[in-house]
């Protein structure tokens, strides 16, 4: 299931002709058009125009200015009367959107999760969620995954603030076939709903879109010593230290915890009923974020289970490549080896 | 085809002006404390859109075709909820619970609890990104609705209504209507001194609004802005700057920021009540 290569093919959906990169051009090169090519697991646009196309009227999207980056611009080439492109415009497109659902259409917006989530929070708590408005925002580019771009555009703190807010369902898909998943699963949610996601460049974890239902959890391997609560680019790592920790005989159950808030409280407690050490693995500080999460379900049923929170530190990332940030802050597959194994062995 | 006005008297709206003041200083004496300065300051503007324009089914408060209101100065609810219990929205009964735990009826207008609110505010600077969605939305699935933003002069500080303007009139929206209480006044004091708005007239026409400046306690020159806006041919919003001033109708509150907040005790009560009653004087 996992470790597959990732997919450098043209994707044929992709309308290049307004790129520059023509004939003549390096094969390596690249400009904003191309760029989509480069983000193959966030696939927004593509699962609304399917949408659409099954008799989706009320779908519409917003942007600030990233339909691009964030791969929804598909639906505006097809779409055009219902897609709205704000400008950078955070906060105003949080509010049109809350607007758009009064009347009784389905809006999603897509946008990078810094400032979605970070800028717009006041927005999304007033106008979207205490209203409990049928609002879909897909918060792209989450945790390091900007890399060198800097703290600016890393977001390590929207689960904590998003998952205090109430009547808001928070989710992470992990990748493309989790995006598929996800989206229509929740389209018809009768409130808010962030879907949490990466840059689009994370390592496929699903051949096909898997099970997603708020509240679940998929669990991807099985393992007698420890289970591993991975979200997002995390459950990759977490696969490829299933591989590592059982050439040296440890056998780690690794779960995809999508579902952040509500989170899969039967599956959190079961674990640490069988292994009474339990691991969570996000790009997020561990400070607030899903690792706090299942803390709280752990404390709150007296599990009396050790937990290790794998995560970022309470500090802002210093930059670097993303790759060399994940290995960095052990939130690759070595680190997360190294980390489970040695608090197995300290136990 | 024209949208049908109600044709009412200006007397009629200046007794339903009356109501509104005399109302929100009853509703203040239940909690002890209220913003009485900006209520008083937009009551012809509120009459005269509930009364005269703006199509709406008290029996039916979510009827998808009706006209929305969104009062972006949240804290003048107080003068807007006993225009929705007049009309019918609920009694005037059940707003003798305002403030009191547990009631629909607080500072600000709260769309899950107030029939007839059509959104909640209280974070000055929203309301008119929402209501810039809701007029596209209208206008996608072909509602001849309009969608009408009461906003305050101090809102204008707020970076977020500008962005909602630029918006609004890129996107072309005719059905979306913005009105200013240009009171003058905020929390701490003269909104000249705080932060001047001014030249605002050309700051709305600049971001392709278009733009007229009314006495918004003049009942005629405010029907005629409302028909222009409302009911006239265009092509992206209209704008009214109401000159208003605080307090209006209450010699002591007229013109000042102090009675931005307040409260009055009963001497006093009784001396604003009747002034109330004589009405304006111009």
């Amino acid at each position: 299931m996992s470790g597959k290569v990732y997919d450098q093919q043209a994707d044929p959906a992709l309308d290049m002709a307004e790129s520059t990169v023509q004939a003549g051009f390096d094969p390596k090169s690249w400009d904003m058009v191309g760029s989509l090519n480069l983000s193959r697991q966030l696939p927004t646009g593509q699962v609304l125009l399917d949408l659409a196309a099954a008799g989706r009227a009320d779908i519409v999207v917003l942007t600030a200015d990233l339909g691009r980056p964030t791969q929804v611009i598909q639906f505006g080439q097809r779409y055009p009367e219902r897609y709205f492109n704000f400008g950078i415009a955070e906060r105003n497109m949080i509010g049109a959107a809350a607007g758009l659902a009064t009347t009784g259409l389905t809006p999603v917006i897509s946008n990078y999760s810094f400032f979605l989530a970070l800028m717009g929070l006041e927005n999304i708590r007033n106008d979207i969620c205490y209203p409990n408005l049928k609002v879909r925002m897909v918060g792209t580019h989450s945790g390091i995954a900007m890399g060198f771009y800097g703290t600016s555009h890393h977001c390590n703190e929207d689960i904590g603030a998003l998952r205090t807010l109430a009547n808001l369902s928070l989710v992470a898909p992990c990748d493309a076939n989790a995006i598929r998943a996800a989206i229509p699963a929740l389209i018809d949610h009768p409130g808010p709903v962030y879907f949490r996601v990466g840059r689009g460049r994370e390592t496929p974890v699903y051949e096909a879109p898997p099970s997603f239902t708020l509240g679940g959890s998929n669990r991807l391997r099985e393992g007698r010593h420890a289970t591993i609560f991975a979200i997002g680019n995390l459950v990759s790592a977490a696969l490829e230290a299933h591989d590592l920790l059982a050439k040296e005989g440890i056998e780690l159950c690794v779960v995809d915890c999508y579902s952040i808030r509500p989170i899969d409280q039967a599956a959190i407690l079961a674990a640490a009923k069988e292994h009474g050490i339990l691991f969570s693995a996000e790009e997020h500080n561990v400070t607030g974020g899903f690792g706090a999460a299942v803390a709280e379900v752990l404390a709150a049923a007296g599990a009396g289970a050790r937990l290790v929170r794998i995560g970022m530190p309470d500090a802002y990332s210093v930059l670097g490549p993303p790759t060399h940030l994940y290995r960095h802050y052990g939130l690759d597959g070595a680190g997360v080896a190294a980390t489970v194994a040695k608090a197995l062995r300290a136990g | 085809m024209a949208r049908a006005r109600k044709n009412v008297t200006d007397a009629l709206l200046a007794e339903k002006a009356k109501m509104i003041r005399r109302e929100t200083v009853k509703l203040t004496d239940l909690c002890g404390s209220g913003h009485y300065g900006s209520s008083f300051s937009m009551a012809e503007l509120v009459a005269a859109l509930y009364y005269e324009f703006l199509h709406v089914r008290p029996a039916e408060p979510r009827w998808p075709e009706r006209d929305r209101f969104l009062l972006g100065k949240g804290h003048a609810a107080i003068g807007l909820y006993p225009v929705l219990a007049d009309l019918g929205f609920f009694s005037s009964e059940e707003l003798d619970s305002y403030t009191r735990l547990g009631s629909p009826f607080g500072d600000h207008p709260d769309m899950t609890k107030v029939k007839g609110a059509d959104f909640s505010s209280g974070s000055i600077g929203h309301n008119l990104s929402v209501a810039l969605g809701m007029a596209l939305g209208l206008r996608l699935q072909g509602s001849p609705a309009r969608v009408v933003c009461l906003m305050g002069d101090g809102e204008m500080a707020e970076g977020q209504i500008w962005e909602a303007a630029m918006a609004a009139g890129n996107f072309g929206l005719a059905n979306l209507i913005g009105i200013v209480d240009n009171n003058r006044v905020g929390s701490d004091g003269e909104v000249a001194r705080i932060m001047d708005n001014e030249p605002l007239a050309e700051k709305w026409q600049a971001f392709k609004w278009q733009v007229q400046r009314i006495d918004g306690h003049d009942l005629p020159a405010v029907c005629a802005a409302l028909d222009w806006a409302l009911n006239g041919a265009a092509a992206g919003p209209r704008l009214i700057i109401a000159d208003t001033i605080a307090g209006k109708g209450v010699s002591f509150m007229e013109g000042t920021w102090q009675w931005h907040l307040g409260y009055l005790g009963p001497a006093d009560r009784d001396r604003a009540l009747a002034e109330i009653e004589r009405g304006l004087v111009p």
